[in-house]
């Protein structure tokens, strides 16, 4: 039988809902699933994880170096947990991605980046080339199969479930090179964007972080969570934890509105699973155009204005 | 100090990969190649933590076949010192690029090695990570800004939730996120320069390394086209449109 660890990726308050996309994932691949959550003080994550639906045990590894989620310190403790595990799965987040090939290689494997899809426990589906092909990969199942799990092709599953809490330690010896300074978030009470069902981004064609009010403005009236283009964010309009694409979140909501976005590749690879997109450009031959499920050609200082008063009278 | 730089020779990020016909790769044949993208930040990188005052012989390093050395001698026109291949035809993944770095990186001593955090062919977004694992070294992934003092890196990291700042200790791995730096272009000097700098082409099995676990690519699929392109002619008719699909 499999048995599958998943790793939890919390803030040090809350459970992360990339990690009830990550458990749906192990689910397809079946098996008795576990979930480890290091942290200095783990019981409200823990307790969030035990609802996790399909979930037989979370994994409490209390430790006061766990209090940063870094890298160094997290992988010799997951290499030594991972020991009778025949998967190991965390969300192709930031905080998957950078810890999931560190603890793959000390373990000796290769590992299978942004599952997407789940043949049989051996099989995966992943994109490569910004999403423009989907290869198929068969994984030696020796010692054990390393995955990070592309949330935007997974539902978050149910709430309903009751595992048990264990409190687990082990033996790791954690290095001191590494050590963190500070992360500067900006705080927002507007929807995250990773799980927002509704996102309105901006491009270049904003023009200035003044006139991103305008998206702000608009995405506030859809109650959607904002993004943002590469362009946008290297010119400074926005902080970089909105941008939307192959180098920064992909996401799948219900409707995303790309305003002055041009529909670059690279942006495109961060939307292809939005159920409806709406584009609004003035220029008529914009790429983005040819995947918008809605167009409009304007400009949007024209545009989003009129849109707010139209959105008032329903 | 000595840097080692990480150059991939990928398909150019300005085409639009198509999937061969009978699912065994992607067209390759007369397709424009060209470095990483994030390859070249890598390199800038290092050139600009010279620039600032820091001796540093830079070294690039790329694994792949005998074509690379066109991507390694415009590394080496950018400034990089001298460069070296490790040559093969077979699919290098991740954990046996790392490897092949490692022994590199034992080879020349290295005190900092930069690596693009993914590489826009198999956007895996792995190799730093074993290597530094490999290494038992600390890593700096994602990194948008690098501030250097005293062997240590103080190193600006773009996560989910904003930016996140870390201090480790060389010898350490960096990998570049886009916002790093934007690359010098190479002026036409420096390329007739580039060509009599040194190229050491290596073999995988010079090197002794142990050939790594891979990944079987059954089957390559192009992914499920949208049918967008309808365009509406007014905010009132967008409206209708976003109600028709259920999402007003
Ligand atoms: C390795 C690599 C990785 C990348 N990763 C990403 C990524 O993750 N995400 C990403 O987004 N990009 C990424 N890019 C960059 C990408 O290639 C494009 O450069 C970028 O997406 C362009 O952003 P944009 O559409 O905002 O700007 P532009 O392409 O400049 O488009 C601006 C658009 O605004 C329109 N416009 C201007 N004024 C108005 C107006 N008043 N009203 C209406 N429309 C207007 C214009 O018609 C134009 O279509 C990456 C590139 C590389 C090489």
């Amino acid at each position: 039988m499999n048995r599958i660890l998943v790793i939890a990726e919390h803030d040090g308050k809350k459970l992360n809902p990339a990690t009830a996309k990550a458990v749906s994932c192990a689910s397809a691949v079946g098996g008795e699933i576990d979930v480890a959550v290091f942290a200095a003080n783990a019981s409200a994550m823990a307790a969030a994880a035990a609802k996790l639906k399909g979930v037989k045990r979370v994994l409490k590894i209390e430790r006061a170096e766990n209090v940063h989620q870094l890298a160094a310190v997290l992988t010799p403790q997951i290499v030594k947990l991972a020991a009778g595990y025949t998967h190991v799965l965390a969300p192709s987040t930031t905080f998957g991605k950078d810890v999931l090939p560190r603890a793959a290689a000390f373990l000796g494997v290769q590992q299978v980046s942004d599952v997407m899809k789940v043949i049989d426990a051996t099989t995966f589906e992943r994109p490569m080339y910004a999403g423009n092909a989907i290869v198929t990969v068969k994984v030696p199942p020796s010692p054990c199969i390393v995955a990070t799990v592309r949330t935007a092709s997974w539902q978050a599953c149910s709430e309903d479930g009751n595992a048990e809490i264990t409190a687990v330690s082990t033996d790791a010896v954690i290095p001191s090179h590494t050590r963190f300074v500070e992360l500067k978030a900006d705080v927002s009470d507007r929807p995250d964007l990773q799980s927002a069902p509704r996102v309105v981004s901006g491009g270049r064609g904003v023009g200035s972080k003044e006139n991103f009010a305008v998206i702000y403005k608009f995405a506030d009236k859809l109650g959607a969570a904002v993004g943002a283009s590469r362009a946008a964010v290297d010119a400074g309009f926005v902080p970089n934890d909105l941008q939307v694409g192959q180098t920064g979140k992909i996401i799948a909501p219900e409707l995303y509105v790309a305003v002055g976005i041009s529909g670059a590749i690279q942006h495109l690879t961060g939307i292809k699973d939005a159920r409806t997109i709406v584009a609004i450009n003035k220029d008529p031959d914009a790429p983005i155009f040819q995947v918008a499920d809605i167009g409009l050609v304007g400009d949007l200082f024209k545009i989003l204005p009129e849109l707010e008063k139209e959105l008032d009278k329903i | 100090m000595k840097i080692l730089v990480g150059i991939k020779r990928v398909i150019d990020f300005s085409v639009r990969v198509q999937v061969k016909k009978d699912g065994t790769g992607v067209v390759s044949d007369g397709v424009k190649m060209g470095i990483n993208p994030f390859d070249e930040i890598a390199l800038e990188e290092a050139l600009r933590i010279r620039e600032r005052g820091t001796q540093a012989e830079i070294v690039a390093m790329s694994i792949g076949p005998a074509d690379c050395q066109q991507q390694l001698r415009t590394a080496l026109a950018m400034g990089a010192d001298r460069a070296l291949l490790v040559q093969s035809t077979d699919t290098i993944q991740p954990l046996m690029a790392a490897r092949i770095f490692h022994e590199l990186v034992k080879r020349e001593n290295a005190d900092l090695v930069i690596l693009g955090k993914q590489a826009i062919d198999d956007d895996s977004n792995q190799t730093g990570q074993m290597l530094a694992a490999l290494w038992d070294r600390p890593q700096a992934t994602f990194a948008s800004k690098v501030e250097f003092k005293d062997k240590t890196l103080t190193v600006t990291r773009e996560v989910d939730a904003g930016l996140e700042v870390i201090a480790v200790d060389l010898p350490a791995v960096l990998t570049t996120d886009l916002r790093l730096n934007t690359p010098r272009f190479v002026k036409m000097p420096d390329i007739m320069k580039a060509r009599s700098k040194p190229l050491q082409v290596l073999k995988p099995e010079e090197l002794g390394v142990i050939t790594a676990p891979k990944l079987e690519a059954t089957n390559y699929a192009p992914p499920p086209q949208r049918v967008g392109g309808k365009k509406v002619e007014d905010v009132p008719a967008l409206i209708r449109a976003l109600k028709q699909r259920g999402v007003l």
